[in-house]
């Protein structure tokens, strides 16, 4: 009886998820990863999700049931390309809750193929660029003990997530199931190329930069001829005994601008030469190593811990330091 | 004993962001730098925060792989650097590393535990009880949280004495070894996302960026600028991207011939 009443309401107005529904599901999304398990992975997070939809749109405890068992079959993608497909679903159901021809197949379907193609987007765009090249920025202001260098790194990271997950999620309620098409057209194709570029370019620039390796190991020692490099040693004498002359200072100076060597003995080690070769030789050599063991699909935990003892026992040898 | 109670508040977010990995609370540069504000040794958490997140760097949960787990190891490690053992930041590094691995084996556990609970979930869907499925979601968050925060409090109780009777005992060589390995040991990181990206067509940006690395006066903003353009310019000129519908690649100030651009479409109608 009294759904009968509520039906024919339904059928009168319309029932429609408001802003505030969609705020909530925006919110609740954070949550898309709480309950990840083995079995079906994100599923309990996505009807947690699908929770103020399922109120809105279902009033009987039949209709919700069923409801909620669809939305607990198996999902897993991304946690922040879930949003557009949230938004995607709130339109499904609500067209079906005010009576289209709309069957459990397809509202799994439809979850089931974009959360394929929108994981292949949000993986190496998410955690593959915007992470690792805002983290390096960061991380090199937070290693001078700049406090700037985290809090930059929360706020900008957050401000773009969350803006991220509401437009997507709205995106996707607005366009509905034609947003396959959209999504389709190279626009994420294109994104996924230009953030790429920039993380290849950054990762490039961050190999040789924040990479410390040095070899300290003597490769030759030349005795210079005088007048080839700044005494040290009669500078030293001259200020001990208070005789310091005008001239031996700019002698220092115009030695130091022309580069000469410090002392009677120019020592060269195997760093100086890796460096007139071209700096950071060294840290691109042993990428590429790690990257081959990658890719034979070594675990990066043991590389981690092979490092850790080559680095013990190159310090022990007095290769490095 | 306030700042005991904040450091494990923190494990506790640290612990529930590093399923969710939404705020990012679990990741170094973050945990460390709370870690420290609690405990007083801001500057200490800020340093060891920024040398922990170059190591994470690559570490990323795709798809039911899990990573190493930034949670406990930038948690329990800024603890002992921050806190009332004053451990030095490389030696910290080092404690990481076996750490982040504890933690993997924890979220393996818990995820594998929490498969129990979708069955609770399923039950509650049954009874068409909305409310069911919130517990059942923030039942298995905790879990995830308690996750960090046990293996803190352990660390907490068990105190900065016998943490650092075991530093000690280790010999110099290997310390410094360490320090040493600490410098390089970030290689790790780059080639994990270097790895996941690379493809044929874009090592000649990584070239690129390693020969402009020299130019020191080149800070990272400006490298910032030089990959976006080099990004933009690319995608411009590139065949790939040009070819039957090209018509929004004047950008956004195009106007009227982009209908066909979707970045257009949803530009203009915000």
């Amino acid at each position: 009886m009294n759904d009968e009443v509520q039906e024919v309401q339904a059928q009168q107005t319309g029932n429609h998820l408001t802003k505030g529904d969609r705020r909530a599901t925006w919110w609740r999304s954070t949550f898309l990863q709480a309950a990840w398990n083995y079995e079906r992975m994100q599923n309990v997070g996505w009807a947690y999700s699908m929770v103020p939809t399922i109120k809105r749109l279902y009033k009987t405890k039949e209709d919700r049931a069923a409801a909620l068992k669809r939305h607990l079959e198996f999902f897993n993608t991304h946690p922040y390309v879930a949003s557009p497909i949230l938004g995607v679903e709130m339109a499904m159901e609500e067209q079906k809750a005010n009576g289209a021809e709309i069957d459990d197949d397809a509202i799994n379907s439809v979850k089931v193929g974009m959360m394929g193609p929108l994981a292949g987007v949000g993986d190496p765009i998410w955690w593959g660029t915007v992470r690792p090249v805002l983290g390096a920025f960061a991380a090199g202001m937070a290693q001078s003990g700049q406090i700037l260098g985290p809090i930059i790194f929360f706020l900008v990271w957050n401000i773009m997530r969350m803006a991220f997950l509401w437009y997507t999620q709205e995106l996707g309620y607005r366009e509905g199931t034609n947003i396959t098409e959209n999504l389709g057209g190279g626009m994420m194709q294109k994104l996924t190329t230009g953030a790429s570029i920039l993380g290849m370019f950054i990762m490039g620039v961050l190999v040789p930069r924040w990479t410390t390796m040095n070899f300290p190991m003597v490769i030759s020692e030349v005795k210079l001829q005088k007048g080839g490099y700044i005494d040290t040693n009669a500078l030293a004498t001259q200020i001990n005994n208070g005789n310091l002359d005008a001239k031996t200072i700019s002698d220092v100076v115009s030695g130091i601008q022309a580069k000469q060597n410090l002392g009677a003995v120019k020592i060269t080690t195997v760093q100086d030469t890796l460096n007139q070769l071209i700096p950071g030789l060294a840290p691109l050599l042993l990428m590429f190593v790690v990257l081959w063991l990658l890719r034979k699909n070594v675990s990066p935990i043991v590389i981690i811990f092979g490092l850790f003892a080559v680095g013990i026992l190159a310090y022990a040898l007095g290769i490095m330091a | 004993m306030v700042s005991a109670f904040f450091v494990v508040l923190i494990s506790f977010l640290a612990g529930m962001d590093g399923i969710l990995d939404q705020f990012q609370f679990q990741q170094p540069i973050v945990a460390a730098t709370l870690i420290g504000l609690a405990n007083g040794h801001l500057t200490e958490g800020v340093i060891l925060g920024g040398t922990l997140q170059m190591l994470a760097l690559g570490w990323m949960n795709i798809g039911a792989a899990v990573a190493p787990d930034a949670a406990l190891a930038s948690v329990v490690s800024a603890y002992l650097v921050t806190g009332p053992a004053q451990v030095s930041v490389s030696e910290g590094m080092a404690i990481a590393v076996p750490l982040a691995i504890a933690g993997q084996v924890l979220t393996i556990g818990v995820r594998t535990l929490t498969v129990m609970l979708t069955h609770v979930a399923d039950k509650q869907a049954e009874k068409g009880s909305l409310r069911g499925i919130d517990a059942v979601n923030m039942t298995a968050l905790s879990l995830q949280g308690l996750r960090i925060a046990i293996p803190t409090i352990i660390v907490i109780v068990v105190g900065a004495g016998p943490v650092n009777a075991a530093l000690n005992a280790i010999p110099d060589v290997i310390t410094k070894g360490l320090a040493v390995a600490g410098g390089f040991i970030v290689v790790v990181g780059y080639a994990m996302v270097i790895n996941m990206m690379a493809t044929p067509e874009l090592w000649p940006f990584f070239f690129l960026g390693f020969a402009l690395s020299a130019i020191s006066e080149l800070n990272l903003i400006a490298m910032g600028i030089i990959g976006l353009v080099l990004a933009l310019v690319y995608l411009q000129l590139s065949p790939r991207f040009n070819g039957g519908d090209d018509s929004g690649n004047g950008g956004q100030g195009g106007g009227s011939g982009s209908k066909g651009d979707p970045v257009d479409a949803i530009l203009n109608n915000y």
